[in-house]
């Protein structure tokens, strides 16, 4: 009896919440509101640091949290709080009822209970048990440090592992009642290399989501060898002379030049601003014809995947552009609401603490027929990015990212490596520049920061070629 | 549950778990913002958060630590837990101590705390705000990025030895941020964000005015050559350069190898003599002032840079020990505990007789570069390496014309950068990150599309 009482005035993680959530549902809908959310979550992370030879840092965290999101017409009132309980949930459907101004709650919208519950947790409820212990994890980063211990030159090494555990509950007035268990797993290596005045640093990250074993299938050696390479190459690099040139990208993480250059302007809160150029361009060319590019939630283990979005719908996988023609935007609840292209599965937030908004999610161009040697054999003086740094995009839709790894391109062959490379541009002109693509499509792991919060994502391509962009450096 | 009450419970809990020894620091946040478009309101926020980072030390002097959300009873007891299993991980290569400063007076002379509006009046203001700035120029068709805010927050640090400290205050922030477009020319972006304790302390006319300035000052643009340049930094561009290379001075950096400087760095010369730069983060000016770090140490000024040479290094409690000498007030409170400045403060020495004053961003009639904003910071800065290549907003001063400069980048080595500072104005500006004069720099590559 008294347990049944606590259970309906509080949200429980792992019980039947309907009653509760019904509850407050019907209570924002009879305020006036024209839609109400709640977005529940419970959180088990954790991440250990190595340095050197020793952990230096173990960081476990924990919490609970709740977002309410009502909408009135094209507006919405967003509340979030770490009071699960019925009064704190009330509290804020009313906070937001107020911040909206609602005033007339005679024009009621209908809602009729919530759907029979979906429930992609079920499966998953073990995934804590079976992720690494803090012991396991220790012992392999300290195993991976020390593999990047290759010779005197590497004077920093490190390695980084993280993971955090999600459980969500979403509830709306569509009906919309699901239950889900987020994992994402991320590992990482970096070095810095010193000889005398020169310095270089490398560095290589992995992610997947929800496989709790991933962490132990990871080839650490592989990783400290690429790692140790890479900063090696660099250490001796000249800086890059500046100027505009054709480039290589590399597959993995070159594809951060899609995500920054383009898709990013093809999330309908980019539209909701007025700042993408695409805006009236579907079903026009935007980009080359050898251009194909998808985003999607569905990969298995990829980690931008997820069983279902943060409003409650199932991902779909987005043929963005089809033949370098603009086909679908990345759409969520307020983007279909503003702008009119429908959901796509794209809602995403970092947590409670933020309303979603329309993510990427799992992004890539698609393969091609040519091989890495005959992007790099049809130029005659270019750069080679093998790995790229991080990058990001302006009001306008200008974009930069740095190149971690370059290489010049002399009469169709990789030459020197260089430093100190950005790479400029804005979308609408450089998306119709890459003229060829490769046949080796590989996605990489990374971590996006937008309007709501820093979500994981993928980026992906094979190697392509950009006919000319802008290449900053010395 | 007040502070005080949640360091008897921590101290309770502890007890019954056996830890000896423990701290704790908490935040307490109430937050209102607003975003509008086109006089319609778009988005309404409020937020109720509560954090608590926890440490404990076992019985081998082996620190551990959690962070949640949950403050209730039993969120606290299992903190206690997984920060005493996360202890048996503590690193056993450096110890970490309460600082011993934590319990000495904090120098504040005034903690200002102002009163909510609440999200109506926030919401009023906005739009008007945006109105306003939109029929400032026929140009200007939108303000694409805009946000109005107040914040009402109680920070906490407390230990097993006794050391309390608290503070509340308030803070307020607004952004806008124009978007101006005309026939055949590409759109222009340009805004301003102004911080008070409260929104009556924003003076939001003067946002409206520099974010309508900026861009509109950018409609007229050109490609540039690339080429070396005499470069004119702006307070803001340069405070953001020491900023994104404050490694340098970083005692927490020094010793993880990732910073351009070592051990024996103090006196070293990185620059003119003429200039001066202080971390002070309880400078009348700053509107994020905290009384106390992380550890509970007193925040207080510190001089970075003394007639161009190292004078001084930040430190958490760790660090200071290892170098022999006192906390700063930089800490974080962390498993690994970060040390970060608070507020850059650049000037000009006594010693300036070897700078070119005739270098003056309003007078000077010679071909220059400005640079009013650098973008991109995370992306194109290599604080271990020493080098950046970063996209920017400014203009390109020459024959008496001066011409907003589209899609280039600057590139350098911010030893490069210190040692070949000609000119420091007399004159500094207070910026969201700190104080700063307009400051000039001799021959820096200028990567442009012409």
């Amino acid at each position: 009896m008294l347990s049944s009482q606590i259970k309906s005035n509080e949200i429980v993680f792992g019980s039947c919440n309907k009653d509760l959530l019904e509850e407050i549902i019907f209570y924002g809908i009879g305020l006036g509101a024209d839609f109400v959310e709640i977005f529940i979550e419970n959180t088990d992370n954790s991440s250990v640091l190595a340095e050197e030879d020793f952990i230096t840092s173990v960081s476990p965290s924990f919490g609970k949290g709740a977002g309410i999101r009502i909408f009135k017409e094209k507006k919405d009132g967003f509340v979030s709080t770490n009071d699960l309980t019925k009064h704190g949930l009330m509290r804020s459907v009313t906070q937001a009822i107020e911040m909206l101004d609602i005033t007339d709650n005679k024009k009621r919208e209908v809602f009729n209970g919530l759907n029979k519950h979906r429930d992609y947790s079920l499966y998953k409820k073990k995934w804590i048990n079976e992720v690494p212990s803090i012991h396991e994890i220790s012992e392999k980063l300290l195993v991976s440090t020390k593999s990047l211990k290759k010779n005197n030159k590497i004077i920093t090494r490190k390695g980084s592992y993280s993971r955090n555990l999600q459980e969500v509950i979403i509830a709306s007035s569509d009906g919309t009642y699901v239950s889900d268990i987020r994992l994402h797993q991320t590992v990482g290596l970096n070095v810095i290399a010193s000889d005398a005045q020169y310095r270089s640093s490398g560095s290589r990250r992995f992610g997947s989501s929800g496989m709790p074993n991933e962490f132990r299938l990871w080839d650490h050696e592989k990783a400290a060898n690429e790692v140790f390479e890479s900063s090696m190459n660099m250490l001796y690099a000249d800086y890059v002379d500046a100027g505009q040139m054709p480039v290589v990208l590399a597959n993995k993480f070159g594809g951060v030049i899609f995500h920054e250059a383009c898709g990013h302007l093809l999330e309908t809160t980019q539209i909701e601003r007025g700042t993408t150029p695409f805006e009236n361009k579907l079903n026009e060319k935007i980009a080359h014809e050898s251009v194909t590019a998808i985003d999607e939630g569905i990969s298995e283990g990829s980690f931008g995947s997820l069983s279902v979005d943060d409003e409650g719908m199932e991902p779909e996988k987005s043929v963005l552009i089809k033949d370098g023609i603009l086909k679908k935007f990345i759409s969520d609840r307020a983007g279909e609401l503003r702008t009119g292209h429908k959901r796509t599965g794209s809602g995403r937030r970092q947590n409670y603490s933020f309303a979603a908004a329309s993510r990427m999610r799992n992004t890539f161009i698609t393969k091609g027929d040519y091989s890495k040697e005959d992007l790099i054999n049809s130029i005659s003086d270019g750069l080679y990015c093998k790995s790229m740094g991080g990058g990001s995009v302006g009001a306008t839709g200008q974009f930069n990212f740095a190149v971690e790894e370059g290489y010049l391109i002399k009469n169709g062959k990789l030459t020197n490596p260089v430093k100190g490379a950005t790479l400029i541009g804005e979308a609408k002109e450089v998306m119709p520049k890459i003229s060829m693509c490769g046949n080796d499509l590989e996605l990489a792991p990374g971590f996006c920061g937008s309007i709501s919060g820093s979500v994981n994502v993928t980026v992906g391509q094979p190697h392509i070629k950009v006919d000319s962009i802008t290449v900053g450096g010395r | 549950m007040n502070p005080r009450e949640i360091t008897t419970q921590i101290s309770d809990a502890a007890d019954s778990l056996n830890l000896k020894k423990w701290d704790y620091g908490a935040s307490f946040s109430n937050d209102y913002s607003v975003q509008v478009d086109k006089g319609e309101a778009k988005q309404l926020k409020a937020s109720q958060k509560q954090i608590l980072t926890l440490r404990v030390w076992n019985q081998s002097n082996l620190v551990g630590i959690t962070t949640t959300s949950d403050i209730s009873e039993s969120g606290i007891k299992k903190a206690l837990k997984q920060a005493n299993i996360a202890s048996d991980f503590g690193n056993k290569n450096e110890s970490t101590e309460f600082s011993p400063l934590a319990k000495d007076p904090i120098k504040v002379t005034e903690i200002k705390k102002r009163s909510p509006v609440g999200i109506k009046k926030l919401l009023n203001l906005l739009r008007e705000a945006e109105v306003k700035l939109i029929e400032s120029h026929k140009s200007i068709k939108s303000v694409p990025y805009n946000g109005l805010s107040e914040s009402f927050f109680e920070r906490v640090y407390a230990n097993s030895d006794g050391a309390f400290r608290s503070y509340t205050k308030s803070q307020a922030a607004l952004y806008l941020y124009a978007r101006a477009e005309e026939k055949n020319k590409k759109p222009r972006s340009s805004g301003s964000v102004k911080l008070g304790y409260g929104v009556e302390d924003i003076d939001i006319e003067s946002c409206i005015k520099d974010a309508s300035n900026k861009t509109i000052s950018h409609l007229n643009y050109s490609s540039i050559e690339t080429d070396k340049y005499l470069i004119c930094f702006s307070p803001e561009s340069f405070l953001t350069i020491i900023n994104a290379f404050s490694s340098m001075f970083n005692a927490r950096s020094i010793l993880d190898g990732v910073s351009l400087s070592n051990k024996n760095s103090i006196g070293e010369k990185l620059s003119t003599e003429a200039l001066n730069i202080y971390d002070d983060g309880l400078h009348e000016k700053n509107i994020s002032s905290s009384p106390f770090d992380g550890e509970g140490t007193p925040t207080k000024r510190l001089c970075l840079i003394n007639k161009g040479r190292i004078e001084n290094f930040i430190h958490s409690e760790s660090t200071a020990r290892i170098f022999k000498t006192i906390p700063t007030g930089h800490a974080g409170l962390g498993s690994k505990v970060s040390v970060s400045p608070d507020w850059i403060v650049v000037e000009k020495s006594e010693e300036n007789s070897d700078l070119k004053t005739t270098l003056d961003h309003s007078s000077y009639k010679g071909e220059f570069v400005y640079i009013e904003e650098l973008n991109a910071i995370h992306a194109g800065v290599r604080a271990s390496q020493g080098s950046f290549s970063l996209p920017f907003d400014g203009w390109l001063y020459k024959n008496g014309k001066k011409i907003s400069i589209d899609s280039a980048t600057v590139a350098g080595d911010i030893k490069y950068v210190l040692k070949n500072i000609v000119n420091i104005e007399s004159s500094q500006e207070v910026t969201t990150s700190g104080i700063s004069p307009h400051i000039w720099v001799d021959e820096l590559s200028i990567t442009g599309d012409a």
